[in-house]
């Protein structure tokens, strides 16, 4: 009986291995071709109207108001003038005192909110810990549009109507979940063993926390500094529903709210005064991304 | 100094039904070295982080130095740990690490710089003290954290498997060394292991805990002479003792692999016999093992390289253990028998 | 003996000293801070805006008079309404379709080596890292009636103005992008695609970059192609990382009003609207703060189906 007999393949020529490092190597390039090409889309996509708004900052109204002259095209010098209209006859520079004010305070509400809580959560709260830990991550995700028409009677019955203190109140609501989430995985990554050793070594818990848990989780801190910065700056609709004067109006609201009235165009001091705050902010952002992905994630993904 | 003793000591961890430390009763002699050995699991770290105020208790009382401190924390106990890992603080330099449990006791800072160089002193380590943990080796670390453990003299030391994280060869030399620092400073040590060359070399008594119970203290020559029952009789030692079914008794006969020998190199009476079927042969350099059995009972015999070995693997041959090395233990309960004679 | 002998004398002794030091203790005192403000600022406000849509508050009268369902039949009786519920579920449904295959595609882009790589990856994430607002803002001044850049090129290409292959509607000399419902329409959704797409590719990129290297170390040995290993390895063990992404896509979505409060403002004819910014319409600028709580409660059940599945995801990866 004749067992099938298992048959090699027959050894490549060397033309034949010459034609397929031929063919891989083309395919190479026109992967890189695709590459290339994708990269350059998604990249004008996504920065298609920051370039129109850079581009419109620096035009002249005569450049800027003409349809017939191409858009792209300083056809008139460039000019600062309109940077300096936005802070000599717009409420600019107060939009961005509030901003500041707001961010600032909010910053240091939710650090002393969310560094205790999250090392309760991660050392002291035993099995519940994760639990409560997602908990209160999921209030992360509860909008400002479900809660804003409620929170402005809360707003209201504070006293804080109309008011930038409005916002300090109600941003850590957002903030501090968010931040507890991140700050646990911070916590979870530093050995038990450190903070022990130092109550071994004759101090209290919170003396051991003090002096060796933060200082270690430095990065994780300022992580949750730039975190609630940004929230802060990028909330839009509690500041819409709460605050209508404009002496007390932060940038997102007052750039779209005030400068945008009006049947005199200004749209390059406009868009001066969104690039102005939107840059920074996404240079910031950049440096901490790896960071807020790890929380987005959920700890599914070790970086 | 001081004795460190506890009573009825109990740890059970929410949820689990299992005690992870199930009453025990233990005290230390002053400036002893004790070590806790046992597999993990059993219940020694648990125990000794019960010691350092890190865990509290079920129920039971912990006494240091005759004082019940049972209910306070680590800072009211006056005690040092070396953790597994050392657990040095990253964030600061040799010398502060040493200095950390001095600043929380508010020494005078000539006192602080005194009593560092004393320590580092102590452990060679005056040259690393403006570096950085992550800067050291692993045996330097645990330098460190000796140094830091005995700067405040503490009443006891703590320590938890320090040597595991070294590599083979530079632990044998870090238990020198740490056997000799023990008797230098004679401070009440309680040592961790699951190691039992550590716990033999180095320990003045030893206790060795299976789930959560101690199954015997003693020194090391008698937890290995003298097991109190069948698992300790089979943790410690390398290979472990033997235990061969007495079909006669009921009981389990026990003996260590070296007193195996050939029935004819022993001579006459006074040991007891057994065929031994022979299945393989591992040279060790200095000592050769024969796997093989003994009845339906797995058995190793252990030789000296300097003797030969009567017996090809495949064959039986007739082995016999000296009277006076074969344990008896019960079947059952897997205790020792009081020794009894053999007919 | 070395350095005097250690002495004995333990600390005083009482326990309730160090009441501080215990778990039990400290652990419940760190926490309430952020409890009180979870409770007070978004578990209070939840139950007012269920007792809100069953009563027949206004920015007038802020007593609290119970009126059932009428809020709720109020609601959709409305044609407006159910155009912003029709609108928040395609803007949400067709964007997310969209960012997870761009997101896809983007984050192997991003996964290559190439020249100039981070220029792009800080481009690409410019959308998400810009408050909304003002990135809003960016696109009503790009789709402006008149001065559109678009335009220009389209007039350039010849696909703008008279004789346009198009067909009428195109030729005008603008598209007018926000002044027809179906434009403007189409806009919303792609401003929602290109706000959320950022953090989809992040995170996918994340979990790409968290494939064991050994993994695909043994494809390329078993001599899987390009393809292959995106069929049979990568989709399959980024599932649950695009899972997160999408939902995360979903909440921003689903519950966003500053894009269409800003670019179209809900218009042309409300044809843009939808439930959030719906309900801020009704409930803050018409006063009608009953009516416009029910609005938005519309959101409530999607966003506890999102949690639910956050939720399992999350403890999938706990027993990891």
């Amino acid at each position: 009986m004749a067992a099938p007999v298992y048959q090699a393949p027959p050894m490549p020529t060397d033309a034949e291995i010459a034609r397929d490092v031929r063919r891989e190597k083309r395919g190479r390039i026109g992967g890189r071709g695709a590459l290339y090409l994708a990269a350059t889309a998604f990249a004008l996509f996504a920065a298609l109207p920051f370039a129109w708004m850079l581009l419109t900052v620096f035009k002249q109204n005569s450049d800027l108001y003409d349809p017939n002259l191409n858009p792209f095209l300083y056809n008139d010098p460039p000019t600062l003038q309109n940077i300096g209209y936005l802070f000599a006859q717009t409420e600019y520079a107060t939009f961005i005192r509030n901003t500041l004010l707001v961010a600032v305070l909010v910053v240091v509400i939710t650090l002393l909110a969310a560094v205790p809580a999250a090392y309760s959560l991660t050392r002291l709260a035993g099995r519940w810990g994760e639990s409560l830990g997602i908990a209160i991550f999921l209030v992360y995700l509860v909008p400002p549009t479900l809660l804003f028409i409620p929170l402005s009677r809360v707003v209201a019955d504070l006293g804080l109507r109309n008011s930038v203190w409005s916002l300090v109140v109600v941003y850590p609501s957002f903030t501090i979940p968010f931040c507890t989430w991140l700050l646990m995985g911070f916590f979870k990554s530093i050995p038990w063993d450190i903070e022990e050793q130092a109550m071994i070594d004759g101090y209290s818990r919170i003396g051991a926390i003090w002096r060796t848990v933060l200082p270690i989780s430095i990065p994780g801190l300022l992580t949750v500094v730039v975190f609630s910065f940004a929230l802060t700056m990028h909330e839009f609709v509690y500041a819409l529903a709460f605050v209508t004067s404009s002496a007390q109006k932060t940038v997102s609201i007052g750039v779209t709210t005030e400068l945008i009235r009006g049947d005199v165009y200004f749209w390059q001091s406009l868009m001066a005064a969104a690039a102005l705050v939107a840059i920074p902010i996404a240079l910031l952002y950049n440096a901490f991304l790896d960071r807020f992905i790890a929380g987005f994630t959920m700890g599914a993904v070790k970086g | 100094m001081a004795v460190v003793e506890v009573r009825g000591l109990t740890k059970r961890f929410d949820g689990t039904g299992a005690a992870a430390v199930d009453g025990i009763d233990i005290a230390s002699r002053d400036g002893e070295f004790l070590v806790l050995l046992g597999p993990s699991g059993c219940g020694k770290t648990t125990l000794l982080r019960m010691i350092g105020g890190l865990e509290p208790p079920t129920a039971g009382d912990i006494l240091i130095g005759g004082r019940v401190v049972t209910d306070l924390p680590p800072r009211a106990r006056q005690i040092a740990m070396v953790f597994q890992s050392y657990a040095l603080y990253p964030h600061m330099s040799v010398k502060d690490n040493i200095a950390f449990p001095l600043k929380a006791a508010n020494m005078p800072k000539a006192a602080q710089q005194e009593r560092i160089a004393w320590a580092a002193g102590i452990l060679g380590i005056d040259h690393l003290l403006g570096r950085k943990p992550r800067q050291l080796s692993g045996g330097q670390r645990q330098r460190v954290a000796l140094a830091r453990a005995l700067v405040r003299e503490p009443n006891v030391f703590l320590l938890d498997e320090p040597l595991s994280n070294l590599d083979a060869q530079r632990r044998a030399s870090a238990r020198d060394e740490l056997q000799q620092f023990q008797r230098r400073v004679a401070t009440t040590t309680i040592y961790v292991t699951h190691d039992q060359v550590e716990a033999m070399g180095m320990g003045d008594r030893i206790a060795v805990m299976e789930q959560g119970h101690i199954r015997q203290l003693g020194p090391p020559q008698e937890i290995y002479d003298e097991p109190a029952d069948t698992f300790v009789a089979t943790f410690v030692g390398s290979p472990p003792m033997n235990l061969v079914p007495d079909p006669a008794a009921g009981d389990l006969l026990g003996f260590r692999p070296e007193h195996f020998q050939p029935a004819a190199a022993d001579g006459v009476n006074g040991a007891a016999r057994f065929p031994f079927h022979v299945h393989r042969m591992e040279y060790l350099g200095a000592e050769r093992l024969l796997y093989g059995e003994v009845g339906e009972a797995k058995v190793i015999a252990r030789f000296p390289v300097t003797v030969p070995i009567p017996v090809e693997p495949g064959a039986t041959a007739e082995f016999a253990v000296p009277l006076r090395h074969l344990k008896r233990f019960d079947a059952k309960t897997g205790l020792r028998r009081p020794a009894r004679s053999v007919s | 003996m070395t350095a005097g002998t250690p002495a004995v004398d333990l600390v005083e002794q009482r326990p309730s000293r160090y009441l501080l030091d215990r778990a039990g203790v400290l652990g419940p005192l760190l926490l309430l801070p952020t409890v009180v403000y979870i409770v007070a600022l978004v578990g209070v406000p939840l139950v007012l805006a269920i007792l809100y849509s069953l009563s027949d508050v206004t920015v007038g009268d802020q007593s609290l008079d119970f009126v059932g369902l009428r809020n709720f039949g109020d609601a959709i009786g409305n044609a407006t309404f159910r155009q912003a519920l029709r609108n928040t579920f395609v803007f949400t449904l067709v964007s997310q379709v969209a960012v997870l295959v761009l997101a896809n595609i983007l984050a192997l882009v991003l996964s290559a080596d190439f020249k100039g790589k981070r220029l792009v990856r800080f481009l690409v994430l410019l959308p998400w890292t810009t408050p909304i607002a003002l990135g809003a803002l960016g696109w009503l001044w790009t789709l402006d009636n008149v001065y559109s850049p678009i335009d220009f090129v389209l007039r350039r290409l010849g696909l703008l103005g008279i004789g346009s292959p198009l067909g009428q509607r195109w030729e005008g000399t603008n598209a007018l992008w926000l002044a027809w419902p179906d434009l403007a329409q189409l806009t919303v959704l792609t401003v929602h695609v290109w706000r959320t797409l950022p953090l989809a590719t992040v995170i996918l990129l994340a979990g790409l970059t968290a494939i064991p290297q050994d993994v695909k170390d043994a494809a390329n040995v078993d001599g899987a192609g390009f393809f292959r290993q995106l069929v049979w390895i990568r989709i399959p063990l980024l599932l649950p990382i695009m899972a997160v992404a999408v939902l995360y896509g979903i909440v921003f979505t689903f519950t966003d009003m500053t894009v269409v409060f800003i670019v179209t403002r809900g218009g042309p004819v409300d044809s843009t609207q939808v439930l959030a910014s719906w309900a801020y319409f009704r409930g803050i600028e018409g006063g009608s703060l009953g009516q416009g709580a029910a609005i938005a409660l519309f959101l409530f059940p999607v966003l506890v189906g999102v949690a639910a599945m956050m939720l399992r995801l999350a403890r999938r990866t706990e027993t990891v």
